[in-house]
């Protein structure tokens, strides 16, 4: 099959009047952290957030997870389990927040699956056509960070254990978790650094305090919103607008209001 | 699929291929146990049925909330997981495999449903092309009737969920209608070898087997061409060749059969 130009939307800019932001890096970099701490202070600000997660929509979330039981996923089933899940929250969760001009943050974005698949061998183009559905997020955050400090985040920190898939157990890389997980984590980290380039993404230095990369988060971001018009706020505008139709007696409106607030 | 060699499949991969409600499964019940009696090992495999994807395009369907893309993307995990649990193993150790439908299906729903035709050829660029396409073509009148008499008519195969019609009756009419318009186009695309299905059973049948004769026996000349004809000749020099064509004679002459009345009747189809 000859394929000419490939013209996929991920590569320009949506035309939507939301945001999306999405974080990158591998198990351990401390990325999550971030996520959620950016979202506070976006709430702070009183922005209405959309969050969004890797893997998360029940229907391909529990395929998943019945695949990693029976160790029956494949590197190509695997990757297309995830193209699923990414689909059916693309269309149901990112796009109709995104269309009503909210923030959307993502914790993982296609560039897990570039950097995964690559790793478990899939073909790298045929992974970026299968993606090419997806939108280009508004900014996308890598944190990079050396093997050794994710490895003893997860180790000494709040889970204290390396998953299966998590570790390339599947690939048979060493049959040590522990080994597997350093071996395949460093293969993920080449293949990330690889995107850095292709997909424009913004490098974070991970090995921070976390205080230190949040500020650095929130600079960036405010940047980045500069343009954009949050929709909160207008409806203060439109209150008595709103109401006039029903014609509330004045104490009444006066009443809800307070009731409201 | 660069992580997995495709050397040394010695089997046939087999595809039929038509709209909902044709006569699929039937026919591939029928080729199954005409091949076994031949001594052929077979291997049938069907749309939706890997272990992995089953139940969860089953509660998907159930939901009915999918949008394109992960609808085709379901598909085509459940595809690559028979892909390579059923169909690359089989066809490794010289299965013939039928597959009731193949790539070509998730190929026309996805384009009715208003998606990239080129995004779906790209998703599915790892299979593998099979053998032979047999494609049960059949128009819209004759397949609503076919249904209505047989297992009467389900939501998705109506299409319901594209709001074509008002009614089942409507919406499958319309649906299947525009399915059959894409699969005609797909099969002169593919090279699909085109069969009347609208004609009786048993010489539908007859029309398939009359197609996938010849493709069995090409394998089993190129398999003695390839590994064994040297050993053949140089080990058992003359007594390797009558036992050969003792087995395919028979082959022959049924084939001969099947293919007379088939080609007199081809060209109203395609016309």
């Amino acid at each position: 099959m000859t394929t000419p130009i490939i013209k996929s939307p991920y590569l320009f800019a949506h035309p939507y009047p939301g945001k999306l932001i999405v974080v990158e890096g591998i198990d351990g970099s401390g990325k999550s952290t971030q996520l959620s701490l950016l979202r506070k202070w976006l709430e702070s600000k009183g922005s209405n957030i959309f969050f969004t997660e890797w893997n998360s929509s029940a229907l391909v979330k529990e395929t998943t997870k019945r695949g990693k039981k029976t160790k029956l996923l494949t590197p190509m089933t695997f990757s297309l389990l995830h193209a699923t899940d990414f689909a059916n929250r693309l269309y149901h969760q990112i796009l109709p927040p995104l269309k009503a001009g909210m923030i959307v943050l993502a914790d993982r974005y296609m560039y897990t699956a570039f950097a995964r698949d690559a790793v478990r061998g899939v073909s790298p183009s045929w992974v970026r056509k299968l993606y090419s559905f997806a939108i280009k997020p508004d900014l996308a955050f890598y944190f990079r960070v050396p093997i050794e400090v994710s490895l003893s985040r997860l180790l000494e920190g709040t889970r204290a254990e390396l998953k299966y898939y998590e570790a390339g157990m599947d690939l048979g890389l060493s049959p040590n978790l522990v080994e597997s997980f350093k071996i395949f984590q460093s293969r993920t980290l080449a293949e990330y650094d690889k995107l850095v380039d292709e997909f424009g993404l913004t490098v974070m230095d991970a090995t921070l305090e976390i205080d230190e990369q949040q500020e650095q988060v929130r600079d960036i971001v405010s940047k980045a919103l500069a343009t954009y018009k949050p929709k909160r706020g207008t409806h203060v505008k439109r209150e008595a607008l709103f109401w006039r139709r029903f014609a509330l007696p004045e104490s009444e409106r006066a009443q809800g209001e307070a009731d409201r607030a | 699929m660069p992580y997995q060699s495709l050397k040394g499949l010695k089997g046939k991969l087999i595809a039929l291929e038509g709209p909902d409600g044709v006569g699929r499964s039937t026919h591939i019940e029928l080729l199954q146990e005409w091949l076994e009696v031949q001594g052929y090992g077979v291997l049938t495999t069907g749309w939706t049925r890997s272990e992995l994807m089953s139940k969860t395009i089953a509660s998907a369907k159930q939901g009915n909330i999918l949008d394109p893309w992960s609808h085709s993307l379901l598909y085509a995990t459940d595809f690559a997981d028979r892909l390579e649990h059923q169909i690359i193993p089989a066809l490794r150790s010289g299965f013939v495999v039928l597959a009731d439908r193949y790539i070509y299906t998730a190929f026309v729903r996805n384009t009715v449903r208003g998606c990239d035709r080129q995004w779906i050829h790209d998703v599915f660029g790892f299979a593998i092309v099979p053998d032979l396409v047999c494609y049960l073509r059949i128009d819209v009148d004759t397949l609503a009737l076919r249904v209505i008499e047989s297992k009467g008519m389900t939501y998705w195969e109506s299409g319901m969920d594209m709001r074509l019609g008002a009614d089942l009756y409507d919406s499958f009419k319309k649906y299947q209608g525009l399915i059959i318009e894409e699969f005609d186009k797909v099969a002169e695309e593919f090279g699909f070898q085109v069969v009347d299905a609208r004609r009786p059973p048993e010489e539908i049948q007859e029309a398939l087997r009359a197609r996938i004769l010849p493709i069995l026996k090409e394998g089993r000349t190129k398999r003695i061409n390839k590994a064994a004809a040297e050993k053949i000749a140089a080990e058992k020099g003359i007594l390797g060749k009558p036992a050969l064509v003792a087995v395919e004679k028979p082959a022959e002459k049924i084939a001969e059969k099947a293919t007379a009345p088939a080609p007199a009747k081809e060209p109203a189809t395609t016309a």
